[in-house]
């Protein structure tokens, strides 16, 4: 399918620290992301015109493009679907930049996820609900005692267990393999403190059977952002460009938000699967031809079943790929070379996207050997950051 | 916290469904102690959660008609940290598979988190809510 009018490019990438009290206003962490990834492209905020972000984030674009300078916005937009729109924002960012429609788009995500509020304790208001992000969650759960993203990832990732009889010990290897990546990866929260498999299991229930503490992403406070540009404009700017080779979002009938319980086999994930028939249809690529992944991993059960939608491995082997350590710094698919949001932090799946770049560009301080493809994922949605050829 | 054994305010109380008009037939008939359903008016078909439109003949007319209550469990899990608000005790939270082809998130009643199975034949019940309101549990029985 020829589709392209121009190609799209990753420019920039700029984050803050990632901590538990970052001391400032989220707009302050979203300005202050925004504008290392200008420095880092070598933009300039002037030459903005496009801005995209999370219908989640609580920094109007409005304040921030009159923190940065912006003079004239052809574009905005917000993404739904809380953490599925991490990679959904690249490829709205890709679609304008081809059309033609916006010359640099921002993307932005900034958070005080830990100081300010946190998304791991109780949800029950209606006051905090949005559309946009799930509705299963707070009216058909809520009263029954799930109250929280863990307790509804863990309803549907029970079904999985039970299908392929999975144990919570299987799900505990991405935690050691993601704390033992962000033990040398200085931006780290969990820097310098991998765990064994053995304290894993050692940690708290959160929701049994499915999750204990250590099968759970961080809180977190900071802010990531990435800036997005034509491939040929990219050429001329201070970073080797970073190729959108592809993106795609994929929300199959009766589909939703984490509480997720009314397709017919919560086994499966439909929407990756999806996801990933359409990009590598587009992109005419194949599992085999990614050297790393950066796969969405707010609760581990999600990493098994994307490594199964996306094809490198089959439904329910995930188990033995992540045991066989396929998914480790060595491995046939290193995923999460930062520590992901389990071992870095929660930035809502966007720093994740920041490594996938890292990984092409070969800056990353856990550098996978030869990268020409990375995925980057979110479960609705994907892209593959490609080098410029 | 000092707790009154005699005393039923002193415990937690399970916390009411917020209600959406879509869905007001549903929580407004469990307060009754009945579980009914959504069911199209022209194509006769089940739909849950509850919608204005049928998405198969998209017709507007719809019925709302009394279930069996019966069902079995297809999902269960026991959230236990950070304490859910309105329990006393961690609640196993379950999806049942209800006889007419659908699914709801519930609780499992009357049996220990261990002696759950997939499968298992349930059937509803109705547990008090704060504000005076009930919902809908499921409880384990003998398969009919």
């Amino acid at each position: 399918m020829t589709r392209r009018l121009r190609q799209a490019a990753v420019a920039g990438i700029g984050a803050t620290e990632f901590s538990k009290n970052s001391g400032r206003s989220e707009l302050q962490l979203a300005a202050e992301c925004s504008k290392a990834a200008l420095d880092d492209a070598g933009l300039h905020p002037a030459d903005v015109d496009g801005m995209i972000t999370f219908t989640l984030d609580g920094s109007d674009e409005i304040n921030l493009a009159r923190c940065l300078g912006v003079k004239d916005l052809a574009y905005t937009t917000r993404i739904p679907g809380g953490g599925a729109a991490a990679a959904a924002t690249l490829y709205q960012a890709m679609a304008v930049v081809e059309a033609g429609l916006c010359e640099v788009v921002l993307i932005w995500r900034a958070m005080n996820e830990r100081s300010q509020y946190r998304f791991g304790q109780p949800h029950t208001q209606a006051a905090g609900f949005q559309a946009g992000n799930g509705t299963g969650s707070l009216f058909w759960c809520m009263p029954f005692g799930a109250q929280t993203p863990a307790s509804w990832e863990a309803l549907a990732a029970q079904r999985y267990m039970q299908r392929y009889g999975v144990t919570n010990e299987d799900f505990g290897r991405v935690s050691v393999v993601q704390r033992r990546h962000a033990a040398t990866n200085p931006a780290a929260w969990f820097y310098r403190k991998p765990i064994t498999l053995e304290e894993h299991q050692s940690s708290k229930w959160i929701v049994a059977p499915v999750l204990r503490l250590l099968d759970c992403c961080q809180e977190s406070d900071g802010g990531v952002a990435l800036v997005v540009t034509s491939l040929s404009r990219a050429r001329d700017l201070k970073q080797p460009p970073v190729r959108i080779a592809g993106a795609c979002q994929s929300i199959p009938y009766n589909v939703e938000v984490i509480s997720n319980y009314y397709h017919a086999d919560l086994a499966t994930m439909p929407e990756a699967e999806g996801t990933a028939r359409r990009l590598w249809a587009q992109t005419g690529l194949k599992p085999a031809d990614m050297q790393c992944a950066m796969i969405y991993d707010a609760f581990t059960p999600q990493v098994f079943k994307q490594l199964e939608a996306f094809g490198f491995c089959g439904r329910g082997e995930a188990r033995e790929f992540v045991k066989d350590g396929h998914i480790a710094l060595g491995g046939r698919l290193p995923i999460n070379t930062n520590g992901g949001l389990i071992g870095e932090a929660y930035i809502h799946g966007m720093n994740n996207i920041a490594e996938g770049v890292r990984q092409v560009r070969g800056t990353s301080v856990n550098p996978v050997p030869d990268v020409e493809h990375v995925l980057v994922s979110s479960g609705m949605a994907a892209a593959v950051l490609a080098k410029d050829r | 916290m000092k707790t009154t054994p005699d005393s039923a305010a002193a415990q937690p109380m399970r916390l009411a469904p917020i209600v959406t008009p879509d869905a007001k037939f549903f929580w407004d008939a469990a307060d009754r102690g009945e579980l009914v359903g959504q069911r199209c008016g022209a194509c006769q078909r089940f739909r849950f959660p509850p919608r204005p439109m049928c998405p198969h003949c998209h017709s507007l007319e719809r019925e709302v008609v009394p279930l069996s209550g019966r069902g079995r469990v297809y999902s269960w899990i026991r959230p236990v940290h950070p304490q859910p608000f309105g329990f006393a005790e961690p609640p196993i939270v379950a999806l049942i598979e209800l006889a007419e082809g659908f699914r709801i998130v519930s609780n499992l009643v009357g049996i220990a988190f261990e002696d759950v199975r997939a499968e298992l034949p349930v059937a509803v019940e109705f547990e008090a809510t704060q504000g005076g309101h009930r919902v809908p549990v499921f409880r384990p029985v003998s398969a009919s």
